[in-house]
């Protein structure tokens, strides 16, 4: 077995008396793309919010890199190496590319006045860009400016700057045309390549998660149903694990 | 008014056919719709022009020193409203704290403490409102014009209160009137400083690249780690201050402190000035050398329809008519800027 890079053991959460998690335990491997999949209200966005520590998990334990760890806060997280591409990504539309790619990680003079040295982030966020193969204008483009392609190319390039050794990747691939879903599956890829980030990709869409991904797991009513490698699965599987659940939920809804 | 720049453009265009003054007309153009600043700069020059032409008196030192101290005062608030309303929220409160500083400013002295150290405590109090703005409206989450709605009835009553409701005489030192606002050019240059100051700050700091992240996308910001309520209460705080230490300016160039003066009337002016100066109510975007500009403008107006006469009631109408229009074009040459910014 691979060394494992992130792994959560019967992580449960609720909120008031919505039960968005129960006993969810996932493993990611070193240098592993793992998609979770999973309906709506599934939990994976619970999931995805516990491993980046905007949330507390009521209970269950996180392991990364082999040791427990109480994630404090999102800052915490990042400092250790977890980094998040939210599904709103985070950009700031209002401001240029190169100010986005180092949002709350600023390069600064002054000291205590904490002045940004825009020369420097610039000239690193460009270079950053053309490694990773991000296509776009100028660094000094407002956000606003580029299409969704661009702008989920440039949270992951974010990310990857930042030293991640986990990227979390929620729903890449949302309402994205084909092209720009092309682009973001595509950098996924490079991003295997280079091997020195661990990925997991949330998603809805089955074929692009059978597309990049090495493992797969379904997330169903706030556990984790379903756990194979994509080699040794198929979307129909899948497919059928989920249209069983729908006529088991229709079932219910006609004995009541 | 704006909408003259709009149509020079092609008119410019047809007078001088020579492709160069084609290429500057252009050129022009898109300086206007690419810089907030610039168009409100121009409404400003163009209204200068105008009165300056109909009112004799209107460039004469005495009225630009008149001027100049009444649109300091709203330019110095309106740089508070700015940060504020760029993070996304709004105080209607600053009017009230200008009026309560220096009553906090006047009784500190009144019990022995130097000038200096008053006004540290006119600007503390100031500060104490800002941050009870903020913990309302972070931490208890009450919107903000809700929030600041209350605390300027509060403070209002508060400062008719201590006040017993009459006005009173400050008497600092000759340096310290002269330092804090006696005189329109120091009232002028703590205006000018003030703004050029927080433009720093907007434009060139991490405070300012954080609040800018706040309104442009609060929960964005949030999750990449900002902590957009430290940020939105050192706002409410800077604002407040502001607030208070107009009032302050005011007091020494006055020569009097008045429980009713300021209030809801300088607070609208502010907030207008930053709306007219290209600030949106939205937040995310902003900028006070605008507001700075707005407050020219709205002082310009009044002062010149004052000049050349026209009743205190059908100055209201057109002051009104004024910031609506002012305002329409400003959102069309934003659209037109969205759109044209494309390439």
């Amino acid at each position: 077995m691979s060394e494992e890079a992130l792994r959560t053991e019967n992580i449960s959460k609720s909120f008031g008396r919505v039960t968005a998690l129960r006993d969810a335990s996932v493993r990611l491997n070193k240098g592993e793309v793992l998609g979770l999949l999973g309906d709506n209200g599934a939990g994976k966005s619970t999931l995805m919010k516990i491993l980046t520590g905007f949330h507390k998990p009521d209970g269950g334990k996180i392991y990364f890199l082999g040791k427990e760890i109480e994630l404090k806060s999102v800052s915490h997280a990042r400092s250790l190496g977890i980094e998040p591409v939210y599904q709103d990504l985070a950009l700031v539309n209002e401001l240029n590319v190169y100010r986005n790619m180092f949002l709350q990680r600023e390069i600064m003079v002054g000291g205590p006045l904490r002045i940004l040295n825009d020369g420097a982030m610039r000239e690193f966020a460009r270079e950053h860009l053309n490694e990773m193969g991000v296509n776009i204008p100028s660094v000094d483009v407002e956000i606003a400016r580029l299409s969704g392609g661009q702008r989920q190319a440039i949270a992951v390039a974010r990310s990857v700057y930042a030293n991640a050794k986990v990227l979390l990747l929620d729903e890449p691939t949302a309402a994205m045309g084909v092209r720009e879903t092309a682009v973001i599956l595509d950098l996924i890829r490079r991003l295997k390549e280079r091997g020195d980030v661990s990925i997991i990709v949330v998603a809805h869409n089955y074929a692009h998660v059978f597309e990049v991904c090495d493992r797969v797991n379904l997330l169903q009513n706030g556990r984790i149903t379903f756990d194979r490698a994509t080699k040794d699965s198929s979307v129909q599987e899948l497919l059928n694990l989920v249209l069983h659940e729908i006529r088991e939920a229709r079932g219910q809804v006609g004995k009541a | 008014m704006p909408g003259d720049k709009v149509d020079s453009l092609p008119t410019g265009k047809a007078q001088i056919p020579g492709a160069e003054s084609h290429g500057l007309a252009r050129r022009a153009g898109l300086f206007l719709l690419h810089s907030r600043e610039a168009s409100i700069a121009l409404a400003a020059i163009i209204l200068i022009i105008y009165f300056g032409s109909t009112a004799a008196a209107f460039l004469s030192p005495g009225n630009i020193a008149n001027l100049a101290e009444y649109a300091a005062t709203t330019a110095i608030i309106a740089a508070g409203e700015v940060m504020v309303i760029i993070c996304g929220e709004v105080d209607l409160s600053a009017g009230n704290v200008y009026a309560l500083s220096p009553f906090v400013m006047y009784f500190a002295h009144q019990a022995g403490a130097p000038f200096v150290l008053a006004i540290l405590l006119g600007l503390l109090a100031a500060a104490a409102v800002g941050l009870i703005n903020g913990f309302i409206t972070v931490v208890l989450e009450v919107p903000s014009f809700i929030t600041t709605l209350g605390t300027l009835y509060l403070i209002n009553g508060f400062t008719l209160t201590i006040s017993n409701g009459y006005p009173v005489q400050p008497n600092g030192s000759p340096f310290i009137i002269n330092f804090f606002g006696g005189t329109p050019i120091s009232q002028i240059s703590w205006a000018i400083g003030i703004t050029l100051l927080f433009q720093f700050i907007l434009n060139k700091t991490r405070w300012g690249l954080h609040t800018i992240a706040t309104g442009g996308n609060l929960l964005g910001a949030a999750e990449i780690g900002i902590k957009v309520g430290k940020i939105k209460i050192g706002n409410f705080i800077i604002c407040s201050c502001l607030g208070g230490l107009a009032g302050i300016l005011d007091t020494f160039r006055i020569s009097s402190i008045d429980p009713l003066a300021g209030g809801t009337d300088i607070m609208f002016m502010a907030i207008a000035s930053s709306v007219i100066g290209g600030t949106l109510l939205t937040g995310g975007s902003g900028t006070v050398i605008g507001a700075f500009l707005g407050a020219a403008v709205l002082g310009i107006l009044k002062n010149g329809f004052t000049l050349i006469g026209v009743s205190a009631f059908t100055f209201d109408m057109i002051l009104g008519a004024a910031i609506l229009a002012t305002m329409i074009i400003n959102v069309r040459l934003s659209r037109l800027r969205a759109a044209g910014g494309k390439r």
